[in-house]
Order: C-alpha cells, then sequence, then structure tokens
C-alpha cells in the first residue's frame, strides 16, 4: 500500500535524488544507461540548467531501500561526469511537478472548473470553444488529484514535466563535493540537519 | 572537408602545428607507452601513417579481440595501463568482448579507436558505429573526439581514469579529421583536473582502530586475498600482517599470488572450485577480513547460507561494491595498502590457537597429494601436467590461462607465490583469453618465463594469434590441455543434465601440425613421462613452443559447489571414477577416495 506525505508525494521506498552532473553529450544516456543495467527502477527523471553555466541539475526518483538507494549513489558518484549527488530522501524538501491538463468544456461548465481549479491552486492557461487547459504546479498526490477531479469531463490529453525536488532551509547541495566517505561506504557529501519550513 | 583545409593550409606560420594523429602519439610516448596492440583501418590510418615517427612499438594482431587481451595481460603483467588501437567499425566492435573482460576485472586499458569523419558521424556511413554507445556499460568511461585540439587531454584523462581508483577500461573515440586536421600543440605534463572524478578516500581511523578490536577479539578469524591486494601492491604488508596475527588465508582466482601459496596460514582458493577445506572455514568462521574483493557468486555460493557465523570486515575502493552481495559490519573504504599499512601496527593475535588446529586437522597431514607419488597408470592427467608444469618452472612461470576446467586446475596446483604471475580471466571467463593475454604479458615482462595454458576449445578460439608471436619473436609457450570435449561444460552435462554431451566433443586440428605451419617447434604428451619430457624440451627451446596434452577425456573438476547451494555443500570425486578402473584401483589401494584431483582429506 502505498501512503503519501501531507504533500502528497508517495513515501514507499520512493527515494529523491539530487545530482548535478556536466553538461556535455550523452551524460543522460550514461545515468539512464546505468539505471538500466543495474536493474533500478526510475519513478520520474528531470534534467534542466542551472545558474553555473555547463552545469546541469538532474532529480529523480527511484523505489529502492536504503541498502539500494546507498549503492544507487555510489554508482552514480563513480560516473566521471556526475559532479555531485545526494539523497535527499531523509530531509525537508521541496518536490514539484508541473502538468498541463487539456480537458473537454463547454462555455455552460467552464465556471464548474474554474472552481476547482481554484480549489487546487492551479490556473486556467488556455480556453477554446469546447476545451480549457490547466496548468497545475505540485507533488503528485496533488496533481492526482486535480486529474481526478477532472476526469468526469473528459481530459483531451495532459502532459507532466519530471519530479523536480530541492532540500528546504538555508543550504544547498553543493554542485561539487569534496572527498568525503562514512563508514557506512556511501560516497556523498555530509548529511545536513532538516532545513526549516519556509 | 574546409575545417580540415583550412587548418592544414601550408601558409601557416605556428612551429608546433601538427596533426593530431602525431598528437595520438606524442601524448602516449609522453604518458610512458611503449608498446601498443593494434590493427589497421580505414579510419585510423592517420595516426598509423605518424606512428612511425615515435619510439612506440605496435603489434600486429590477427584479430582487434586479441589486441585487447594483449593489452590487459600487458597490464596485468606490468601493472601500468595497457593500450589498444583499432580502426571503426568492425575494428572497434571485435574489441568489444577484450573490453567487457578488462571491465569485470578492473583491469587498466585504454582502447583509441578511429571514427569516420565528424561530418559524417550518424549517416550511417562505411563502417561508422558508435562505438562509445557500444561500450557505454562495459568502460569505466569513455569519449568521442572530433577536434585536434582535444586529443591530447582526452588520452591523457584516459590514462588517468584507466589507472586510477578501480581501475578499467577507456575508449577513446578520435574522427578521422581530427587525426588530420592540425593544430598548435604542446604536451601538457600537468596533473588531469576532473571536477566529477574522485577516486580517493580516506579511511577513518576510528573505524581502522575498531577492525584491530574486532580482530583481536575473534576465536576464528580468516582473511580474503583478492584482486585488491596484488593491485595496490599489498603483499607484503599482507604477509606482514599474517605473521603478526596468524590468519590463515583464503584467495579469490584473481588473488592467487597475491599472498605466497607456500605460507604456513595461506589456504588456497575458495569458492566453486575451493578445496574443501577452505570453505568449510569461511563457513565455520566468526570474522571475515575481505580485502579487495567482491563477494563474487562464484564465490560465495547460496547467499543465503553464507558465513553466517561470521562478522565481516570489507576492505575495498569501490563504495559501491560495499553491501552489494554480502552485507558486512565494518566497510573500510579506501587504498588497500594505506589501510592495512594503519591496521599493521595496531592489530593484535587473537585467542585463535584452536581455530588453527582445526583448519589443520580439516586439511589433514596428506593435504596435498603428491602426485608424483602416486604409480603411473598410464593416463595422462591435467593435474598431471600442471603440476609437473609447477615443478619445472619452479613456480615462478607467468602463467596465463583460458577459461574452464583447465582454469580451474591451474589454481589447484601451480602454486602461486608471487604476485602477477597468474593471467586469468575472472570475471568475465573469456574463451579465447590466453593465448594473446600471454603475448601482452611477455611484453610486460619481457625476461619472464611465459606459459599460456588453454584448453583446445578456448585456443581455437583465437589461435590466429600464433603468427602474431612468430611475427614478434616472442618465447611464448603453449601448453593446451586437450580433452576433445568443451570440458567443463561437458562437466556440467554430466553432473546436471544427465550426461547429455550437446555439442561439447570437439573436433581439433592436429595442434602439433598447426605449430608446425607456423614454423613453431611442438610436441606431443599422452603419458606422464612424455609430458614431463615435452615440457622440459619446449623449456630448453629460445623461443616459442607448443605442446598438444592428450589428457584423460572425460575427468572433472573436484571439489564442486554447485550454482546455488551452500558452500561447503561441495560434489566430491566419486569412488571409480569415470575414468576408468585405474583410478578406483588406486583409490583401493592407497585407501583415499580421491587419489589424483582432490587434493584435500576427504572428510
Amino acid at each position: 500500500m502505498t501512503t503519501t506525505t501531507e504533500s502528497g508525494e508517495s513515501t514507499d521506498n520512493l527515494r529523491t535524488f539530487v545530482a548535478y552532473v556536466e553538461d556535455k553529450p550523452g551524460v543522460l544516456n550514461r545515468i539512464a544507461s546505468l539505471f538500466r543495467r543495474r536493474n533500478y527502477n526510475i519513478i520520474a527523471l528531470n534534467v534542466g540548467r542551472t545558474h553555473e553555466p555547463g552545469i546541469s541539475r538532474m532529480t529523480f526518483q527511484v523505489t529502492a531501500d536504503a541498502g539500494m538507494a546507498k549503492r544507487i549513489e555510489a554508482n552514480l558518484y563513480k560516473m566521471v561526469n556526475v559532479l555531485s549527488i545526494e539523497d535527499i530522501s531523509e530531509v525537508q524538501r521541496m518536490v514539484r511537478d508541473l502538468c498541463l491538463i487539456k480537458v473537454n468544456v463547454a462555455a455552460e461548465r467552464r465556471t464548474e472548473v474554474l472552481n476547482l481549479v481554484e480549489i487546487f491552486r492551479a490556473r486556467a492557461v488556455d480556453v477554446s470553444t469546447d476545451t480549457m487547459t490547466v496548468e497545475i504546479t505540485g507533488a503528485q498526490g496533488k496533481i492526482q488529484g486535480l486529474v481526478d477531479a477532472l476526469r468526469p469531463f473528459g481530459i483531451v490529453e495532459m502532459v507532466q514535466t519530471g519530479t523536480v525536488a530541492m532540500s528546504r532551509g538555508t543550504q544547498g547541495v553543493a554542485a561539487r563535493m569534496a572527498h568525503t566517505v562514512s563508514a557506512g561506504g556511501q560516497a556523498p557529501a555530509a548529511r545536513r540537519s532538516a532545513g526549516s519550513m519556509t | 572537408m574546409p575545417k580540415a583545409e583550412s587548418s592544414t593550409d601550408p601558409n601557416s606560420t605556428g612551429p608546433q602545428q601538427i596533426p593530431g594523429s602525431e598528437i595520438i602519439w606524442d601524448t602516449l610516448v609522453n604518458l610512458g607507452v611503449e608498446t601498443v596492440f593494434g590493427y589497421p583501418g580505414g579510419a585510423i590510418m592517420p595516426a598509423y601513417d605518424s606512428m612511425v615517427k615515435f619510439p612506440i612499438h605496435h603489434v600486429l594482431v590477427r584479430h582487434e579481440q586479441g589486441a585487447s587481451h594483449m593489452a590487459d595481460g600487458f597490464a596485468r603483467v606490468a601493472g601500468k595501463v595497457g593500450v589498444c588501437v583499432a580502426t571503426s567499425g568492425p575494428g572497434a566492435t571485435n574489441l568489444v568482448t577484450g573490453i567487457a573482460n578488462a571491465m569485470l576485472d578492473g583491469i587498466p586499458m585504454v582502447a583509441i579507436t578511429g571514427q569516420v569523419n565528424s561530418a559524417l558521424i550518424g549517416s550511417d556511413a562505411f563502417q561508422e558505429t558508435d562505438i562509445t554507445g557500444v561500450t557505454l556499460p562495459i568502460t569505466k568511461h569513455n569519449v568521442v573526439v572530433d577536434r585536434p585540439e582535444d586529443i591530447s587531454a582526452a588520452i591523457k584523462e584516459a590514462f588517468h581514469i584507466a589507472s586510477s581508483g578501480r581501475p578499467g577500461p577507456v575508449l577513446v573515440d578520435i574522427t578521422k579529421d581530427a587525426q588530420q586536421a592540425r593544430c598548435e600543440y604542446e604536451f601538457d605534463p600537468r596533473p588531469v583536473e576532473l571536477p566529477g572524478y574522485r577516486p580517493e578516500y580516506s579511511t577513518d581511523s576510528n573505524d581502522i582502530a575498531r577492525a584491530a578490536e574486532m580482530i583481536a577479539a575473534a576465536k576464528r578469524p580468516i582473511i580474503f586475498s583478492g584482486h585488491g591486494v596484488v593491485r595496490s601492491g599489498s603483499s607484503e604488508v599482507l604477509k606482514e600482517l599474517v605473521d603478526k596475527t596468524q590468519i590463515p588465508v583464503a584467495s579469490t582466482l584473481l588473488g592467487l599470488g597475491g599472498f605466497p601459496a607456500s605460507h604456513e596460514r595461506a589456504l588456497g582458493m575458495m569458492g566453486m572450485h575451493g578445496e574443501s577445506w577452505v570453505n568449510k572455514a569461511v563457513q565455520q568462521a566468526d570474522l571475515i577480513i575481505a580485502i579487495g574483493m567482491r563477494f563474487d557468486d562464484r564465490v560465495t555460493g547460496n547467499l543465503a547460507n553464507y558465513a553466517r557465523q561470521a562478522k565481516k570486515i570489507h576492505i575495498e575502493q569501490d563504495p559501491a561494491e560495499i553491501n552489494k552481495n554480502v552485507i558486512v559490519e565494518l566497510p573500510l573504504v579506501g587504498d588497500a595498502k594505506a589501510i592495512l599499512d594503519q591496521l599493521l601496527p595496531i592489530a593484535k593475535k587473537g585467542d585463535i590457537e584452536g581455530w588453527l588446529a582445526h583448519i589443520d586437522h580439516m586439511k589433514g597431514d596428506d593435504a596435498v597429494i603428491d602426485i608424483k607419488e602416486l604409480p603411473d597408470n598410464g593416463k595422462l592427467y591435467a593435474a598431471h601436467v600442471i603440476h609437473e608444469l609447477w615443478k619445472k618452472t619452479d613456480g615462478r612461470a607467468i602463467i596465463v590461462t583460458d577459461v574452464g576446467q583447465h582454469q580451474m586446475w591451474e589454481t589447484q596446483y601451480y602454486h602461486h607465490d608471487y604476485p602477477r604471475r597468474l593471467v586469468t580471466s575472472g570475471g568475465l571467463g573469456t574463451m579465447g583469453f590466453a593465448l594473446p593475454a600471454a603475448i601482452g604479458a611477455q611484453f610486460g615482462d619481457r625476461d619472464a618465463e611465459v606459459w599460456v595454458v588453454a584448453g583446445d576449445g578456448g585456443f581455437q578460439m583465437t589461435a590466429a594469434e600464433l603468427s602474431t608471436i612468430q611475427q614478434e619473436k616472442l618465447p611464448v609457450k603453449i601448453a593446451i590441455i586437450n580433452n576433445g570435449f568443451l570440458g567443463m561444460v561437458r562437466q556440467w552435462q554430466e553432473m546436471f543434465f544427465e550426461g547429455r554431451y550437446v555439442s561439447t566433443p570437439m573436433l581439433s586440428p592436429d595442434f602439433v601440425k598447426l605449430a608446425d605451419a607456423h614454423g613453431m617447434d611442438a610436441f606431443r604428451a599422452t603419458t606422464l613421462e612424455e609430458a614431463a619430457d615435452a615440457i622440459a624440451k619446449a623449456r630448453a627451446i629460445d623461443g616459442p613452443a607448443l605442446i598438444d596434452f592428450r589428457v584423460v577425456q572425460e575427468d572433472s573438476v573436484y571439489p564442486m559447489v554447485a550454482t546455488g547451494k551452500d558452500l561447503d555443500d561441495m560434489i566430491r570425486r566419486p569412488d571409480g571414477s569415470t575414468e576408468g578402473p585405474a583410478v578406483a584401483d588406486l583409490s583401493k589401494q592407497k585407501h583415499i577416495k580421491n587419489p589424483l584431483i582432490e587434493t584435500g582429506d576427504d572428510e
């Protein structure tokens, strides 16, 4: 059975990792290849640029127990193009997806849909005679809630980004990490205390 | 190509303007490379054309698989990065088996491949293969280079990655236009800096102190000596640690020679074909100190019942190996030698006299039956051959094995006292490895006596390299353990497939004539006496020689832990072996179940 946090994120063995990688051709392929080869199951994956030129940031979610999570971390740490990797599953974090949902809605029912959109703190971004497109940002649980609410109207299409995540509080995941290793054998940087809620 | 034309402009002034093809070799020479193993072809031809300007010895192989195995064999013996070179497409794909082999055994190798012109990449050009895509999961790293300016840095980085941390193969794919174009170049001797590559780990001294406490408290400790002991050069410090603590040492296949087989505390190899007393000791131990090994399934048997009484200390440089197969109490991540150097001064001998006596009891007084004491029954056993080879070479030769029964017999009958003297394909189990790897091994140590020990099956996979041996005038000696079967598969068919010998009987050419066709001296031996004689003759020859040992056909390697069985659940040599009455008679005479092959007390 899957449980969810108040932010709607599934918790059963779902691990969230943040990695900084060099923005070079084939890096995504290398990481995807590692996951395939080691039989790790990717739930969500997102790559995007950062404020630092030449460095991309990846967020990925994997179902793994604690032991496997450590090996995933260690295997990614070994990759030449991976600048840093951190498992942020145990810290306070913000986890978001963005989703666009195009739903069948005739003029007379638009208000109904807009009310739902309001409840979910989503927003309407496009309207045509017979459809409305809604944009929602949030954790998976919240998005799923809106999808369920809109389903009776008839969903024409929907699209989601991969999940992005960031730890709360003052400290960030360092793009470049120092040589440290704990007795647990995992490679990564020192653990931070949970960040404050902001 | 406009790009190439503009940069090869004869009017350009800079005296350091050289083509990428020369940058390749200048960089390799600056990195200390003297020998490369390769095969030319279209996309790598500019590099070959430039090679003659540099002090590089190129060994022309007969198949690119040979080149990658040679680079591998060279690296294992010399402890340096082995280099192989091939052209694009089929040249590159032929390297693949050797690259995968180096990956699983952690061998430092750099493969340089030609690639089609950068403008043609992705167009399915002649001999175009996406070799970096193909080798992605079997290299430590790989890279495509399409500008001459990037060649030197890419090769330097490849050497650094291949040889540091847990070593492995790195492939550098260089487009033909990058080889042809010119640029300003001067070798940059500064160390490589890769922000995302940090393979060194420092170990917490508190953890090492804890290891010393666990060692002092243990009643039944055992050390596992793996490939990491050989690679990190830890043989001496390990010996000192064992002399101080008296802890018995079991070895993995690739660890053989890392700890001297003749040492009083050496137990021998553990695992699927390990000696019975070693596997029993593993199962009974209360502390395992595993050094530079990865708890491969061939070592552990059934994981659920593996060494359940033992706490485990895992000394390993790759954190991704920690808790992968076996959960350990204390991981020590870092260089084995650095950790053992710190452990040695604080390690103390525990109260283990009872344990040592127990192991001695398991071994029995006749732990290793000296085969030469047994009466000759007129048949030649592989064990005879390898034992004889060990005696004749005083245990000092470099033995390069193929994969199969002969490989396991080698581990049982050639006792390695020195590191880097056994070259064998462990993780991948690559048939066809021995002959080319031996060529590389000979280049790794030009003065060493190098012996190939191969089966008739594996030998034929890469037998074309016989002519490479002759072209290079190498004194490599070749022992073919010829039983007319793919022996290990046949053994499994006998044991697990009700004796259905599907596709394992093998017709071979006359190996003596084959050697003769290569202008190589060759002998055939069908008895123990002939075997001893042939080995002596081959050793006396100042050049290569081949011996076709016609051994008993349906012999099996014992003891054996079947796949999925517990480590101490071993199949023993049956009384009245399959190989006829002679053996059965012998066992009655000597009141031992296992007169020839099994070396341990069979209790």
